[in-house]
């Protein structure tokens, strides 16, 4: 075990978030500076581990392994792969943006950068994390400082923000409460007492019984579809990210809901994979329900945060219809387009967040003519618009197109759906921000400065991710497919049906 | 005779005396800080000692007495309680009328009890523990003098405790017409299935069921609770109920054949069940913190429950381990509802706004203490769960879990609700709330060792197995 790379970029936030606890509550930009200084190092180290990963030795890198609590067979196991990067690496952009993005929060500013950074650490923990006791221990960290940001920062519109705080944690809670169940199921089938191990790779290798793994992944698909709003559980999805401040909005879009997909695929797929089998079809039909219902409804929203939450419930729909492939090209697609959604999600949210923040105001109607007094602004939108719809050149693109390659062989009507659903997306998009961005110039609106200074570091950091993964599509997807190629051909091998597709673009 | 496997007990008998006739020295107008200090030390001196008896496995006095690692981990429980419970008092007793310094002495009375009751294997010797427990606590309910609902609760303590304990003289009198014995090894092998055994397991459960507040037992829990003075309130709910699991489990695993004799699993299974669900779901609509904790305890004893029903190593360890973590993370919960009551004079959950400005280390101790009882990762009452559960699903029985798993994702609503108010509102007024030194300390020990066992449970998980080992 060399240098722990991953545990000094995961601990950076923790004792971050431990200095703050000693700072006076007066010194806003100590704080805010502080919180700045250790989400840089996390994404240095980050790149670091993304341009250092070795792709011709594949598999987990940067390990480290310390016996946790030897009679459970836990392991403080990090270690990261051709998935886990990307999710890292969007985890750490998105941090870093989200504390520049609330750079301007004034009421009581130290509570809120703890909380901010206990909730980025908890989000990377769960993707840095090989054992699955420590991946479950990070993903209900979570918890607790999401609930406290939305009923203190958040703010109430079309429901009030303890109601959209409760939304969102009992949603999460309740679908892990299923989740639990199926881990520690699928824990106490691997192997029997003695050998038991929660490390994520040994219980993938175990073998279980067809109908343990057909019960066991329906929990799973409960937990983690609840996470990624799958459809129907998908309701706190728009209405938590309504109520919650900007920050929040922007990882919980950004990487917090990837923690369904990212554990779907590295448990659900990869240890269950005759329950996978089974229950495809069953999502791969939910999937199509998300792109076309949730497209639909956001076509009907009035306010900016709507629409997104609708567009990022939509969005998971591909993510989910390119798992339930089952093939290694679906596979890829699913996860770059995790990645691809969270950039520009996060970036649209850090833009109605500054909208807000100065007009007070996301109701469409009320706004217009943005465009005008606020360029650069408008520039972020705009590129998260047009990475929405899958404007090829911008990051969404790619990832979208080998989505729908992966799932037409197997699931040919759904993907034309699917497909469809585009235009739908185009449609709302497009609507919104020309509502928002363009038209007669509004003079109520002349006084409103646009983004500056540190306001414009997420638009610079996400806007650039967008651009360099469109143009250059490779730097995601060649990671993607040396992580997913590997495991999902030895899923195959195991289900029996030889891999017909081979990977590689 | 080896008097040496009394040794935990004659010291803290010792030690209580000792504090009576301390009480006696000193003038009756002070403060009796001292006094409270000198409990604080002893406790702690006794708890020191406890860790070197380890290992022993003996019986004495014709097995009317045993001493095994199971009850060295039961009082250690206990005493942990009662030093937290010292703590959280001190500055409680000075605002009693009378009686200042007896106060103390009862609180290592009741410890007394509750170690008689850990290391009892007989039936007579469970009864006299367990009434020495229950009698010092009807006094120490009713502590607060000229207070109507503390005298209220204790009276009706007394009542309902009274007729508890009778209904387990009765279970307990059918055993020892069935068998002849009153030692719990010994039974065992000499129970067959008899409606009269129906009949004592029955009563037993209600007796025991009684002490750690399972449904349907459980109605005086949140009278008693709300009206018995906060620290004593604590006390009850962390070790008088760790008591009761200690002689059921022990009376339940050792002493009643589950073949030819009577199912109580499956009664047990059913208690664990509903207590669960109601426990939880009564708590939803508390506005008072300490009904609120009341209906939250019955809950917790629901998932105690179901570490019995699995009958093996493994939930009797997931007994012991949450229970330990149930001590820390209540007291925790309390002391800061000691603080709260004394400074802004309520126990109304709404009165608790802006805590999180005034005094942010009570309101993260109290959320903390919460979500935990929750079972919110990476918090002590996670793991506590998972050993629970975990142990029951190995049996191949997977409702439990999920009863219990869904009903704590629940809990959180009604825990939730608490920070809501501490965190998101202002201060009526931006007074500092004093912490003294005392509490302070409280809070940061149930804070740091809730956080700490559960990132890191290996240590008290590894003494907690050996300690359920020795029952089998």
């Amino acid at each position: 075990m060399g240098f722990p790379l991953l545990t000094i970029a995961l601990l950076a936030p923790i004792i971050g978030a431990l200095v703050l606890v000693f700072i006076p509550k007066d010194e806003h930009k100590i704080v805010k500076a502080i919180s700045a200084f250790v989400m840089a190092i996390s994404l240095g180290l980050t790149l670091v581990a993304y341009f250092g990963y070795d792709f011709a030795k594949g598999g987990m890198q940067f390990t480290e392994d310390i016996v946790w609590v030897k009679e459970l067979g836990v392991t403080y196991a990090m270690g990261v792969d051709g998935i886990s990067l990307p999710m890292l690496l969007l985890t750490n952009l998105i941090g870093f943006s989200a504390v520049f993005a609330s750079w301007n929060v004034e009421k009581r500013p130290k509570t809120f950068f703890i909380l901010l950074l206990l909730l980025i650490a908890g989000v990377m923990g769960t993707f840095i994390a090989r054992d699955l006791f420590i991946f479950f221990l990070f993903y209900e960290v979570v918890v607790i400082p999401l609930y406290i940001m939305v009923i203190i920062w958040g703010s109430s519109k079309r429901v009030t923000k303890e109601y959209a705080g409760m939304k969102l944690t009992i949603y999460l809670l309740i679908g892990s409460a299923f989740l639990l169940v199926g881990l520690i199921a699928i824990y106490l089938n691997a192997y029997p007492v003695g050998q038991r191990t929660f490390m994520i790779d040994k219980l993938a290798a175990a073998s279980y019984s067809e109908p343990f793994q057909i019960f066991a992944f329906a929990l799973l698909a409960v937990g983690f579809g609840s996470l990624l709003s799958m459809f129907p559980f998908h309701s706190w999805s728009p209405d938590g990210y309504a109520g919650a401040p900007t920050a929040v909005s922007m990882i919980h879009a950004g990487v917090l809901k990837k923690i369904g997909g990212y554990g779907l695929i590295r448990v659900g797929l990869l240890a269950l994979p005759l329950g996978a089998k089974f229950w495809a079809p069953v999502i791969a039909f939910l999937a199509v329900c998300n792109v076309a219902y949730a497209a639909m409804i956001a076509l009907a929203q009035k306010d900016l945060k709507y629409v997104i939450g609708y567009s990022s419930v939509s969005h998971m729909g591909y993510v989910l219809i390119g798992l339930a492939a089952l093939n290694v090209i679906g596979i890829n697609g699913a996860v770059a387009n995790m990645f691809a959604h969270g950039v520009m999600s996060a970036l649209f949210f850090s833009m109605i967040g500054y909208v807000y923040e100065k007009t007070h105001t996301r109701y469409i109607p009320d706004l217009g003519g943005l465009a005008h007094q606020m360029p650069r602004v408008a520039i972020g939108f705009m590129m998260a618009g047009m990475a929405s719809l899958g404007l090829p050149g911008l990051v969404s693109f790619i990832p979208e197109f080998t989505i729908f390659v992966g799932s037409f062989a197997v699931y040919p009507t759904m993907a034309i759906i699917a497909i469809a659903g585009i235009i739908i997306t185009a449609l709302y998009t497009l609507r919104a921000l020309a509502n928002v961005l363009f038209g007669p110039r509004r003079p109520e609106f002349d006084h409103y400065p646009d983004a500056k200074g540190p306001e414009m570091v997420p638009l610079l950091v996400l806007g650039s991710v967008l651009v360099l993964g469109g143009i250059f599509p490779h730097l995601i997807l060649d990671m993607v497919n040396s992580g997913v190629e590997p495991l999902v051909s030895a899923m195959m091998a195991k289900l029996g049906a030889a891999a017909t597709i081979g990977g590689g673009f | 005779m080896n008097m040496s496997l009394l040794s935990t007990e004659i010291l803290t008998a010792v030690l209580a005396c000792g504090l009576l006739i301390l009480c006696l020295l000193s003038p009756n107008k002070e403060k009796h800080r001292g006094i409270g200090y000198a409990t604080l030390f002893g406790l702690l001196a006794i708890l020191v000692t406890t860790f070197f008896q380890y290992g022993i496995n003996e019986t004495t006095f014709h097995e009317l007495w045993i001493h095994d690692d199971y009850s060295v981990f039961m009082k250690e429980l206990f005493l942990v309680a009662a030093i937290l419970v010292t703590l959280s008092s001190i500055d409680f007793v000075d605002t009693l009328p009378r009686f200042r310094s007896e106060y103390y002495s009862l609180i290592v009375f009741a410890a007394l009890g509750m170690m008689v009751m850990a290391s009892a294997n007989d039936l007579v010797t469970i009864y006299v523990g367990m009434e020495l427990m229950t009698i010092t606590f009807f006094v120490l309910v009713a502590y607060v003098l000229g207070n109507g609902r503390s005298s209220e609760a204790g009276v009706k303590y007394l009542l309902l405790g009274a007729a508890s304990s009778a209904v387990l003289l009765f279970g307990m009198s059918l055993l020892y017409g069935l068998t002849g014995t009153t030692v719990i090894p010994e039974m065992m092998a000499k129970l067959h299935w008899s409606p009269a055994l129906v009949i004592a397991v029955v009563t037993l459960i209600a007796g025991f069921g009684f002490k750690i507040s399972a449904v349907p037992f459980h109605m005086w829990s949140p009278d008693i609770y709300e009206g018995a003075p906060t620290p004593i309130t604590g006390y009850l709910a962390v070790a008088s109920k760790a008591a009761g699991f200690a002689v059921l489990v022990r009376v339940f695993i050792d002493g009643l054949p589950l073949q030819n004799g009577v199912d109580w699993l499956t009664v047990m299974s059913v208690l664990a069940g509903i207590t669960m669900v109601i426990g939880n779901v009564v708590a939803i609509p508390q506005t008072n913190i300490k009904r609120m904790l009341a209906y939250s305890s019955v809950a917790q004893a629901g998932y105690l429950l179901v570490g019995l029903m699995s009958a093996d190593a493994a939930g009797v360890k997931g007994i012991l381990f949450y229970a330990m973590l149930y001590v820390v993370a209540n007291m925790g919960a309390f002391a800061v509802a000691i603080v709260v009551a004394k400074e802004l004079g309520t126990e109304e959950i709404p009165d608790y706004a802006g805590l999180a400005i005034r005094q942010p280390l009570l309101a993260s101790v109290m959320t903390i203490s919460l979500l935990s009882l929750a079972g919110i990762p990476p918090l002590a009452g996670f793991v506590g769960k998972l050993y629970l559960f975990s142990a029951i699903m190995d049996k191949g029985v997977l409702w439990p879990a999920f009863v219990g798993f869904v009903m704590s994702m629940v809990s959180v609503y009604y825990y939730l609700n608490v920070a809501l108010y501490m965190w998101r509102d202002e201060p009526k007024d931006n007074r500092p709330i004093h912490v003294p030194g005392a509490i302070k300390f409280t809070v940061l020990f149930a804070m740091v060792a809730t956080v700490f066992f559960g990132i890191y449970p290996g240590p008290l998980a590894e003494v907690a197995t050996m300690a359920a080992k020795s029952l089998f």
